[in-house]
This record gives C-alpha cells, structure tokens and sequence, in this order.
C-alpha cells in the first residue's frame, strides 16, 4: 500500500508539474484547426525568427564539438599542470545565469575597451550582432560534447590506441580509425544534447541580441515578443514546433546512451 | 537527457607507458587552442563582470546590491531557491525511488518524460505552465504574477536534477543488507532510515545543489508567468536585465557577482561535505 501510495504522488506530481500543462498546450495551439498553425509559422518574422535559431546553433554547435572533443583527448589522456583546473572551468558555465553570460559578453565584446572598442573601430560589432549570438549559445552549451565524451574516452582506455601506435600509425590515423569510432555515439549524444541546449537558449540571447525583428530574433525571442503583443496563435504556434524539437532531441538521446551502452 | 555536473575530480591518470611520454607540439598547440577558446568564451568574460562589479570599490558594490529594487529581487530568489531545493530534495528522491523500486505500466515512459525540462526551451516552459496556471487557467488556479507562479516555473526547470542524480546510485544499491536487516527484524522505516538512506545522502545533497544553484540563476522561464513586478515577482536575473537595458551595466555586475559567488559557494560546499560523507563511509 505504501509502495502505491509514492507511487501515486510522483505522477500526480509530474503530472501536474509537466504533463497536464504541455497536453494543455498543445491542444491550445491545435483548438481552431491546422491553418491558423500553418499560418503563423509561414509568416516572414517567424520564418526568419527559425532561421537565425539554426544559424545559431548550427554554428556553436559546431564549435563546441570540435572543442569537446579536443578538451575530452586533452583532458583524459594527457597530463598537464593545471588540469584540473581546466576540468573544472569547463563546468562554469553550468553555474552561471544565461542573463549573467549576456552582461559578461557585453562587456568583453560591446563597446567597451579594450577589446570591444577596437573592434568596432575595425568595423566588426559582435554584440547586438550574430556573433554575439554564436557566443552566448556557445558559453551555455560548452560543457555539454566534453561531459559526454570524457566519460567514454576513459573506459576505452588506450589499448587500441597504443597498438595503433605501436603499429606506426600517426596520430590523426589513430584518432580517425581507434579513438574516433569508439566514441562516435558519445559524440552524437553531446551533440544532440547541445543542439536542444543552443535551439533553447532564451536569456542569454536576449541580451546580447537586442530583440531586433527580422534581424537577430531567434525563435524563442519570437515567442516572447509575440505573446507580449497578444498575438497567441503566434506564440503558441512557435513554441509547439520548439517542444517537439525538444522531445524529438530528447527520444534521440535515450536512443543513443542506449547505442553507447551496447558498443 | 542528462545534463552531468562533475563536481568530482577527474579520475587520476593511470600510469600507463607512453602517457607524459609525448610533450610533442601537436599536445601543446592543442592546450593552448582550448585554454584560448575557454578563455575568450568564458573565463574572460566573467572576469570583466566581476572586476566591473568591483570598480567603484566595495562601497559601490554593496551599493548597488542594496538598492531597494536589486536586494528585494536577490532575497525573493533566494528565498524562492530555498523552497525549491528542499521540494526538490524530497519529490525528487522520491520520484528516483518510484522509477528504481516500483514496477507499473507506463514507468518507462515516466522515465523519459523526466528529462523534458532540461530539453524543453524556457521561454517555452514559462508559456506551458501560465496556459494551465494562468488568468484563463482550466483548473480555476491563477498563479500569474504572483510570488507562487515563479516558484512553480523553478519548480518545473529544475525537476530532473534530485531524480537524476539519485537513481543511479539506488540502481546500484546492494539489496543484502536490506534483506538482512529485514530478516534481523527491522521495520521499513529503519532499513529506510539507517540502511538505504545514509547511502543515497551524497546524490541527494549533489542534486540538490544543483538545483539550487540552477534556481538562482533561471531567467527565462519566469519571465512570463512572473510579469516581473519588482518588489513583488521580479527574480534576480530579471532585476540583472532590467538593469542591462537602462545602461547600469555596474549595477548588473554587482548583482551579476553576487549570484555568481552564492551559487560558487554552494557547488563547493556540497562538494566538500560529499568528500567528508564519502570518507566517513
């Protein structure tokens, strides 16, 4: 009896918390039929809103994979004074407020000196500018592809690796033939974990973006600016097609930690 | 979808032949290239929020963090975050405990829809809860703009973190011992009490931290349902961005630092009283 009771209070808590309010979404977004959701998404604010979104994320995405997995090799098979510090650092942005990211951007990077100063005299603005973007998606989303990768870099170990060696293979043959195929899932899942990340990010765009419509309006924005100004089919609209980007990522993940457990 | 917060060292280096063998250019390069790289994301940038925090001196700092608008923000977050870690430490173990000991239909499915949170956009998260906690809530319960309504949207981001970090280790838990207490003749409650929890009291503290530490810092989900009134509604990160968007970039920094430094000081702290429980152990 006990057992159920727990049992009923989890999902009533879940329920509640998560379900009922996504159900209630979803039917809200659907009540007057597929056209009005058709329609609102076809709009040219909103195609551009998805268009800087995937620019975005395409482009930190891709920095920080490159980045994970070059820390990931750094950090487990090498030995080096300060690594541990480097391991922790790379935790920091986990700690740190998207809005907190913005400000600290802004005031590297804006039109202070020294560095922001001279690159808007070099006619390169990267706040209120897609850089800026790129930057602040890549902050929010950079432990992800290293915390997915380290972990499965070290259970390998360097066996292979060291044959490899042994057997004459330079370094980049033995990342691309050993190292490389062994983490290939583990890569996938950060990548997928940081694509979900950086199509979500909110605050830290917010700030550095400067909420201009049709410009550097990403898709969330889009969904703030537009509830705000009571166009909810709109809003309700755009946030249907995030969610299911966020569950399709989500079904991914569990795919492929279920792919990396079986390898 | 997990999000790992290594709060634990790295595993030390086993000495394998070969390893500090190779201080050849390409490992330098590469140091160097990802030093550069976190720097000029991350370390750099939050140094200049901390050093413009602290440029007018101290004085300015607490100044700033004083000012009516800022320090009614900064007490309702942390005050909100509190709340939120303790709901979190208890539902969460609690909700690990149903996924690893109890069989039903549909547990799978609980099991994933878990992670949703982390995946789902906040400005999304906000939006979901005020169409079922908003003015034209179906339930009749409006928690728009009120104090309530923001501790439901940190309730709702920060789900996952307690679950997540208890399951694995009840998963890994070893039943003998519950088995043997039970045929010793102790209740539930005592192989609960003496023998299941004292194992699960680091992830629940690691988790709870996390959770708190997320809580202070979260921005965009209460920025709908919260309609941001200061001294009522308006969170920390909120009176941050306010501050922003009226050129008191100082202003910014000093909160910006002050939040930065509590949810510091909180990582550090669980990190350390894991390491004193896990040597006790």
């Amino acid at each position: 009896m006990a057992k159920h009771s727990l049992r009923w209070v989890a999902l009533v808590y879940v329920l509640l918390l998560l379900l009922l309010p996504l159900g209630l979404v979803t039917w809200r977004t659907f009540e007057h039929g597929l056209s009005p959701v058709f329609d609102a998404l076809t709009t040219q604010e909103a195609g551009h809103a998805f268009q800087v979104t995937a620019i975005v994320a395409l482009l930190s995405v891709l920095c920080n994979t490159v980045f994970g997995v070059g820390a990931s090799i750094l950090l487990v098979r090498h030995d080096f004074p300060g690594r541990r510090l480097l391991n922790a650092a790379i935790d920091l942005p986990i700690a740190v407020s998207p809005v907190v990211v913005g400000l600290a951007l802004i005031l590297v990077y804006g039109r202070f000196e020294p560095i922001g100063g001279w690159l808007h005299r070099q006619g390169f603005d990267v706040i209120y500018a897609l850089p800026g973007m790129v930057l602040a998606t890549v902050f929010v989303s950079l432990p992800l592809v290293v915390r997915a990768v380290a972990p499965v870099l070290e259970e390998i170990g360097t066996d292979q690796e060291q044959a490899a060696r042994t057997l004459g293979a330079s370094s980049w043959q033995t990342f691309r033939r050993i190292t490389f195929p062994a983490i290939r899932a583990a890569v996938g899942y950060g990548v997928v974990l940081s694509l979900a990340r950086s199509i979500g990010e909110f605050g830290a765009v917010a700030v550095v973006s400067g909420h201009i419509v049709g410009s550097t309006q990403t898709a969330t924005l889009f969904v703030e600016e537009r509830f705000e100004n009571f166009d909810q089919p709109a809003a309700y609209a755009a946030s249907f097609t995030l969610a299911m980007t966020a569950v399709i990522a989500l079904l991914l993940t569990r795919y492929l930690r279920l792919r990396g457990d079986r390898t | 979808m997990t999000v790992q917060l290594d709060l634990v060292d790295p595993a030390p280096l086993t000495g394998e032949p070969g390893r500090r063998r190779d201080l050849h250019l390409g490992r330098r390069g590469g140091l160097s290239l990802v030093t550069t790289y976190l720097s000029l994301v991350v370390l750099l940038p939050l140094a200049a929020v901390v050093w413009r925090s602290q440029s007018h001196g101290w004085g300015q700092f607490w100044h700033a963090v004083h000012s009516p608008e800022a320090w009614a923000a900064i007490k309702l977050t942390l005050g909100a975050s509190v709340i939120v870690a303790l709901v979190n430490l208890v539902m969460g173990t609690l909700i690990a405990w149903v996924l690893v000991r109890d069989t039903f239909p549909g547990k799978a499915a609980l099991d994933t829809v878990i992670d949703l949170p982390f995946a789902l956009p906040t400005i999304v998260a906000g939006l979901v809860l005020l169409s079922l906690y908003g003015s034209d809530s179906a339930l009749g319960v409006n928690l728009a703009y009120a104090r309530s309504g923001v501790l439901l949207a940190l309730l709702f981001v920060t789900l996952p973190f307690v679950v997540r970090t208890v399951q694995p280790v009840l998963l890994e838990l070893d039943r003998d011992m519950e088995d043997a207490a039970a045929s010793l003749g102790a209740s539930r409650l005592t192989i609960f009490r003496r023998i299941i929890l004292p194992n699960l009291v680091p992830a629940m503290l690691g988790g709870t931290a996390l959770a708190f530490a997320r809580s202070i810092s979260e921005y965009g989900s209460t920025v709908l349902i919260s309609g941001n009134l200061p001294f009522k509604t308006e969170v920390a990160s909120v009176s941050i961005y306010n501050q922003i968007q009226s050129d008191n970039v100082s202003g910014a920094a000093a909160v910006s630092t002050l939040l930065l430094a509590v949810s510091l000081l909180v990582l550090l702290l669980v990190n350390l009283a894991q390491r004193w429980v896990g040597h006790r152990g």
